[in-house]
């Protein structure tokens, strides 16, 4: 796999969205969507996650490996925080038969 | 089979080429961000098994955390994963120069970062909000009644003191190691053909702002609206 | 090359030889000789992890706690758990023989970061001595498994310390899996791709990916526990409304997988063994393979039967012990297709074939009474008893070390060619698994009766089990003790052994023994399939 140079004009543009993202997360913390707050506010993340991976971290143009590994990672964490959560919020949902 | 002597200089002698080297340390490197996701993972698992049973208590002390300097050094950390991207694109195009002065402007913006994160630290001790004997948090009686403890906002300051704190040091090492590349970059050890370590180290830097891009709304910002 | 007729030529050079003196071996960045410093240092802990094992087999020969007391008796289990897993167990197959052997069967010089190997042998040592240090300030005393509260708010043993030596040898072990996935994906020869690999080297990468998943999750937790005794930062702490459960979710999330990283290593040894002793490819080559994947991923999803009495919710323990019963499918592809594999083959009796056909029969106990434990009743009956104690040692003795030691016979020629006494490594492989049985079988059977874990003290009813126990691993010492006068001995009086004593197939068998400092005269080219007996017979015929 020959280099890919990523050109400095990608870079500057993918920094504006990232500020701009960053403006519009503070700007709609104060308002009141009730739960969806915290989708807006993480979705607005991941987004920007995103962008960070993608291009400053050339993911966009690798390998088919290196985007397994980084899917890896993710899928993992999800484990990690999902299958823990099925334990805090099932808790009391079934109960025993004698309690 | 190569002799030594006629090898690259810069080439070590398990690789059969360059792009062999570079590909296995790339593959590296990203196997080691991956561990450190998972690092990371046990505190964010913490967070939200937390925060889920105490949204109120979390988002009281969310509202006590500076909102301006987060947002500030969140823009300060892309800034200096701009300059850093920019370094490995200099690096990737040999040119010694540039590559010494955008790993000097991530510094700056890095030091920046830290230089803030003190202040905000400091502020917190002096209001009693870090964890410990000390740590006081007055809960009015209304948010007694929907079940918040002083106790509970304490939780929410243990997880933002480990949660920036790990942060916080894995900027202060990369740092260190970037102030290491800008002597190597200055002596021109990095070249067109060679330059993982540049590569490596952008990949570590981008990773360190990642994490702040989700830090910065789960400690700052959920919970403004209450 | 033959190598038979060595014995009367000039020395050849080997990476044994190649160079003298202790610098020689404290940096060196050779994989081989990494591999050995491993060796000396996991043997070194091993005795001593076996001695606090014969402390405790000795405290319970008699049902009144009298040899230590109750303090004493936590403080040696847990210094027994700490160091078998972390020290012995963890490092043993991938830090000594993959650490050797991966190089060389995928045809390349070295892994692909040596310097980054020679560290994590540091690293280790690093993390030991600080457990040993803790060790000698008179250890914890919280179980490996140091759950909170207790460990971050009541106990007042050397928790911290012992604590840091994990979460310091986790990091060697990160460091291993990661060289491991990248030496795989970028260092093979040419020719060789993935369904040409050996086994072993299957088995090791799926290993890999769960040191390199799994333990910095339990390196955090730890932290966590570190930072909650110093800096009151008290994550688990129920009084700011923490909960000590979430450190066990944490704990297991990474302590669950590791139990396959010790068993899977030793499932590759046995697909190498297997093959080599009965002449024969391996019986479904690619679901082998991917049964060890299989094991690496679904390892990730069971850590919740730890939880069962824990106070987890009744639906995660259904979700979990359903999860759990799923990992007992690629374990049985592996035996089935282990034992498929000895059918019709030319089955010779040499010491690693011993090893390896205990290894199976252990194994399978090992792992059906594993399916019966994560089965939700069963396992409130007799969760922290010895059924649990039994069920694991079948698992980690019974599976990993006979898997190691099985290898290490395997092995031991190639690194460093000399053969050891046939007679005395037979007997002391017969010595292994009666001594095994007698010590763990007995612990099925008072641990069903009711005994509880743990404790220095019993009912004067569970004594006749107990002293059979106590003398079993008094057999198994002997069968232990026994390879390490073998093996030193052999090193030096040994007769030699030539490339391919055993008339094994692979790339480590086609260079000398001991191999040279590269491995390789040429970069060689794989053009057939792994276990390719037929053809080797025939080429042998012709």
């Amino acid at each position: 796999m020959t280099e890919h140079i990523t050109s400095v004009r990608t870079y500057l543009l993918v920094f504006i969205a990232l500020m701009i993202l960053t403006a519009v997360t503070v700007l709609v913390a104060f308002q009141d969507f009730g739960a969806w707050n915290d989708v807006v506010a993480l979705t607005i993340a991941v987004i920007k996650a995103s962008l960070v991976v993608l291009f400053f971290m050339h993911i966009y143009h690798s390998t088919r490996l290196s985007k397994l590994v980084v899917v890896s990672g993710l899928v993992w964490l999800v484990i990690l925080i999902g299958l823990t959560l099925s334990d805090y919020l099932s808790r009391g949902l079934v109960g025993l038969a004698s309690s | 089979m190569q002799a030594e002597s006629s090898r690259a200089w810069g080439l070590a002698h398990h690789f059969d080429n360059f792009e062999q080297q570079r590909e296995a340390s790339y593959l590296g490197m990203w196997v080691f961000l991956v561990t450190e996701i998972m690092f990371f993972g046990g505190l964010f698992t913490a967070y939200v098994v937390y925060r889920s049973a105490n949204a109120r208590a979390f988002a009281l002390g969310s509202k006590e955390l500076d909102i301006t300097l987060g947002a500030f050094n969140t823009a300060v950390l892309i800034g200096s994963s701009l300059t850093m991207a920019l370094a490995v694109w200099a690096a990737q195009q040999g040119k010694r120069k540039q590559i010494a002065l955008f790993l000097v402007l991530t510094i700056l913006l890095g030091g920046v970062f830290l230089g803030v994160k003190v202040v905000e630290y400091r502020a917190k001790i002096d209001h009693h909000l870090l964890p410990g004997p000390d740590f006081h948090f007055p809960v009015t009686e209304v948010d007694e009644i929907l079940g918040v403890q002083e106790g509970n906002v304490e939780m929410f300051f243990n997880l933002y003191f480990a949660m920036t704190g790990l942060h916080a040091l894995h900027m202060i090492i990369g740092i260190g190691v970037l102030l290491v590349m800008v002597v190597l970059a200055l002596r021109g050890s990095f070249s067109r053909k060679n330059h993982n370590l540049v590569e490596c180290m952008g990949l570590y830097w981008h990773f360190v702002d990642i994490v702040w891009i989700f830090l910065f709304p789960l400690l700052y910002l959920l919970g403004r609206n209450i | 090359m033959s190598a038979e007729a060595t014995t009367n030529l000039p020395r050849r050079v080997n990476y044994l030889n190649v160079d003298h003196g202790v610098k020689s071996w404290l940096l060196t960045k050779d994989h081989k000789r990494i591999a050995i410093l491993y060796l000396v240092s996991i043997s070194f802990f091993f005795a001593i992890g076996g001695l606090m094992a014969s402390l405790i087999r000795l405290e319970l020969a008699t049902p009144a706690g009298d040899l230590v007391q109750a303090d004493v008796y936590n403080r040696l289990f847990t210094a027994h758990g700490v160091i078998m897993i972390f020290l012995f167990l963890i490092p043993s197959i991938p830090a000594v023989l993959g650490n050797f052997l991966i190089p060389i069967m995928i045809g390349a010089k070295d892994l692909a970061f040596p310097k980054l190997n020679l560290a994590s042998w540091y690293v280790y040592n690093l993390g030991a001595a600080l457990m040993m240090w803790a060790l000698l300030r008179g250890g914890a005393d919280t179980g490996w498994t140091f759950y909170t509260p207790y460990s971050s708010m009541y106990a007042n043993s050397e928790v911290i310390l012992t604590a840091l030596g994990a979460f310091i040898v986790g990091f060697s072990s990160i460091m291993t899996g990661l060289n491991f996935i990248v030496t795989i994906h970028r260092m093979r020869a040419p020719g060789l791709t993935w369904f040409r690999l050996p086994l072993f080297v299957w088995a090791h990468y799926a290993t890999s990916l769960i040191q390199v998943l799994g333990t910095p999750v339990v390196a955090i937790a730890i932290l966590l526990v570190a930072a909650e005794r110093l800096l009151h930062i008290g994550i688990f702490d129920p009084a700011v409304g923490g909960d000590p459960v979430l450190f066990q979710h944490l704990f297991w999330f990474y302590s669950h997988p590791a139990v396959y990283i010790m068993i899977l290593p030793s499932m590759g040894v046995m697909s190498e063994l297997v093959t080599a002793f009965s002449r024969k490819r391996i019986f479904g080559y690619r679901f082998v393979a991917f049964s060890s994947l299989a094991i690496a991923v679904l390892g990730f999803l069971v850590w919740g039967h730890h939880l069962f009495v824990s106070s987890q919710s009744i639906l995660a323990g259904v979700i979990f012990s359903v999860l759990t019963m799923l990992v007992a499918v690629p374990s049985a592809v592996k035996v089935f297709n282990w034992t498929a594999t000895l059918y019709k083959g030319s089955i010779s009796w040499e010491t690693p074939m011993l090893y390896a056909i205990g290894y199976v029969g252990l194994f399978v106990i090992g792992g059906l009474t594993g399916t019966m434990l994560a089965t939700l009743g069963f396992d409130i009956h007799v969760h922290d008893t010895y059924f649990v104690v039994a069920h694991f040692h079948y698992i980690m003795v019974g599976g990993a070390v006979m898997g190691y030691l099985g290898g290490l016979h395997f092995w031991w020629p190639k690194i460093t060619g000399r053969l050891y006494p046939a007679f005395w490594s037979k007997i002391s492989a017969l010595l292994i698994f009666v001594g095994f049985n007698l010590t763990f079988f007995p612990q099925f059977v008072v641990g069903y009766l009711g005994m509880p874990r743990r404790y220095h003290a019993y009912p004067e009813e569970f004594q006749v089990l107990n002293v059979l126990s106590s003398a079993g691993a008094t057999v198994l010492a002997v069968g232990y003790i026994l390879p390490t006068i073998y093996f030193i001995w052999s090193m030096r009086y040994g007769e030699r052994a030539g490339a391919n004593p055993w008339g094994a197939y692979g790339l480590e068998w086609q260079i000398p023994s001991p191999p040279p400092t590269h491995n390789f005269e040429e970069k060689p080219v794989v053009t057939t399939e792994a276990y390719d007996y037929y053809t080797l017979k025939e080429k042998r015929v012709a």
